[in-house]
């Protein structure tokens, strides 16, 4: 590879901007297939979805699709509760994580430096280590199927309290220093200085969070046992117990899941990818 | 009068000292409740469980009955235990050929659209679909598509003469399945962060390159790569971590299935727990698999200063 085999085009910029408009089409088509595939076989009748040879365009658009797979499992209330799940460990979590990366930055006391060891150390900890631990807890506690047992486990994480902490570490000290000469006190610095200026790193943390927990498989698995608390990732995998291969159906319920969260990235993706850009991940 | 200002000159030194000393503890004190709310919850939730799964790991208990002591036995029973250690080595498998493919697509896709292309936010976001859509979802849907017979994966296979394997049912097929599906999930992570990372590299250092005549691939190489591998180790090490920890994508699509050529760690402690009630072995196997992370971790570390370009 000592050859510049892009020569003749660097002549021709005009050639190598088409073409590189055109590589990335075309490698996005590829890329949305699944999703559109999952969007369109939801649409199919139920015959065509589960003849031996599937189509891909549905030969007739089947839009009570969409009530039926909310009529055959209690799919609302899986969404409701997965809203209820992410909203509140994330919630939580940037709230505690805020808090606390405050004063890991900015505030002098005995002990920070190994507290602050300990927080990163259980960065490594795979979530399956603790997996039984809090399960025991949360049982012992009569926790299973109620809500503090779903979100207090998973509310509290390092990782928040590390990103946030880089962030404000990057923010001047003279800007919290002039609000305390005009007397306000740490709290007040806090709140009228440091979160405005952490709102990207803030939402990006926000949006991590909700997305994984929106995902997250294995913990209300193991904790929810009801359709009281059971959430969409969860009621998905009874949905393919209860009904086979219905594909239409399945793939219909794959999409109303998948959808509120596919809206939100979208809401706040100027946000997530600013924050990934500030936060120093890219390099400097 | 004069009496009386004379012995509170005399303690000034002390007031001073107790003065300088005071806003300290305050400071401490007002640390401490930043933290509280934080470290309350990261005590009972995370430290408190790391340390009861050490104890869980030397216990025999189904979590009904009460625990008898087992010692190391959990921990011996790994040795002979065949399952455990074609899980792991899936989890091996799995790890170290999708964090390599994810990695040069991210890059890949990242370098595309960084060519200054107008409309490059259109294609990013479109690009970071699969990663805002939920795995278990995604995972039937590409149940669909690896239909062996006429799925579309074989479909379109079957354009170009190929007659395509049984992809989930098959000894050879299901993990490299279950990995092209895991790569395409999350490539538009490491996608974003290699954006932002190309973005940062200042346009002088690609002036300089072109001034010394370097062709396209000696501007990558000592330019581009260099600048870029703060990023880089990033998102290995991220990559690497959530790869050994892969459960959701597996569960749906095989079930650990054929046999047990995708059962992986994960997927193996979940049953060992909650399908066999055999809380002490599980734990033990979560340990492990924490030790396997924790040494993969530190070498990529220590790889990183031979590797990794810090500007600072």
């Amino acid at each position: 590879m000592t050859t510049d085999v892009l020569a003749p085009l660097r002549k021709n910029p005009v050639a190598t901007r088409k073409l590189i408009v055109f590589a990335c089409f075309v490698v996005t088509a590829v890329t949305l297939v699944p999703v559109v595939m999952m969007v369109l076989v939801a649409f199919q009748s139920d015959a065509e979805s589960m003849a031996v040879r599937p189509s891909f365009w549905p030969s007739s658009w089947h839009p009570e699709n969409l009530t039926r797979a909310f009529d055959l499992v209690p799919l609302g209330r899986y969404l409701v509760n997965t809203v209820i799940f992410a909203a509140g460990t994330t919630l939580l979590e940037v709230v505690t994580a805020a808090l606390a990366a405050y004063a890991f930055a900015r505030l002098q006391f005995p002990g920070r430096t190994w507290l602050f060891g300990i927080y990163l150390a259980t960065l490594m900890i795979p979530s399956q280590v603790t997996l039984i631990p809090q399960f025991v807890l949360v049982a012992k506690l009569q926790g299973i199927d109620t809500w503090p047992g779903m979100i207090l486990p998973h509310a509290f994480t390092a990782l928040g309290v590390f990103l946030l902490r880089q962030f404000f570490l990057g923010i001047p000290r003279d800007y919290e220093e002039a609000a305390r000469l005009d007397g306000a006190n740490r709290w007040q610095a806090f709140i009228r200085v440091i979160v405005p200026l952490a709102v990207p790193a803030i939402a990006t943390l926000a949006v991590f969070k909700f997305i994984g927990q929106w995902n997250n498989l294995l913990w209300p698995l193991v904790i929810s046992n009801s359709d009281a608390t059971r959430t969409a990732a969860v009621g998905l995998q009874v949905f393919q117990d209860t009904n086979g291969t219905q594909w239409n159906l399945l793939l219909m319920a794959a999409t109303i899941t998948t959808v509120p969260l596919i809206v939100l990235f979208f809401l706040t993706q100027r946000w997530f990818v600013k924050g990934i850009t500030m936060s120093g991940l890219g390099g400097r | 009068m004069a009496v009386d200002t004379l012995p509170a000159a005399a303690t000034t030194p002390r007031q001073h000292q107790r003065a300088a000393k005071k806003p300290r503890n305050k400071e401490a004190l007002t640390a401490w409740l930043f933290i509280l709310p934080s470290l309350i919850g990261f005590l009972i939730f995370t430290a408190g469980p790391v340390l009861a799964a050490g104890v869980i790991s030397l216990l025999n208990w189904n979590l009904f009955s009460s625990p008898t002591w087992a010692g190391l036995k959990n921990f011996a029973r790994l040795g002979p235990d065949p399952t455990f250690w074609s899980a792991l080595g899936n989890t091996a498998y799995f790890t170290f050929v999708s964090v390599p493919v994810t990695i040069v697509v991210s890059l890949a896709l990242a370098l595309l659209l960084n060519e200054g292309v107008r409309r490059i936010a259109v294609f990013r976001s479109l690009l970071l679909l699969p990663y805002a859509t939920i795995t278990v979802a995604v995972a039937f849907v590409w149940i669909w598509l690896y239909i062996p017979r006429d799925g579309l994966v074989n479909a379109v296979l079957g354009l170009v003469g190929i007659d395509g394997p049984q992809w989930l049912i098959s000894d050879n097929w299901a993990m490299p399945a279950l990995i092209a599906m895991s790569v395409w999930k999350s490539f538009g992570f490491g996608m974003v962060v290699f954006l932002a990372g190309l973005q940062a590299i200042p346009q002088q250092l690609y002036e300089a390159a072109k001034v010394d005549g370097s062709n396209a691939w000696q501007t990558f190489r000592s330019v581009t790569l260099p600048m870029l591998s703060p990023a880089l180790f990033f998102v290995v090490v991220t990559s690497v971590i959530g790869s050994f920890q892969v459960f959701d994508q597996a569960l749906i699509m095989t079930n650990g299935g054929p046999g047990s050529r995708t059962t992986t760690l994960v997927m193996y402690i979940y049953r060992t727990g909650f399908e066999n009630y055999d809380q002490g072995y599980a734990a033990a196997q979560s340990l492990v698999l924490f030790g396997f992370i924790v040494v993969i971790t530190a070498a990529q570390f220590l790889l990183q200063r031979r590797l990794v370009h810090y500007d600072n």
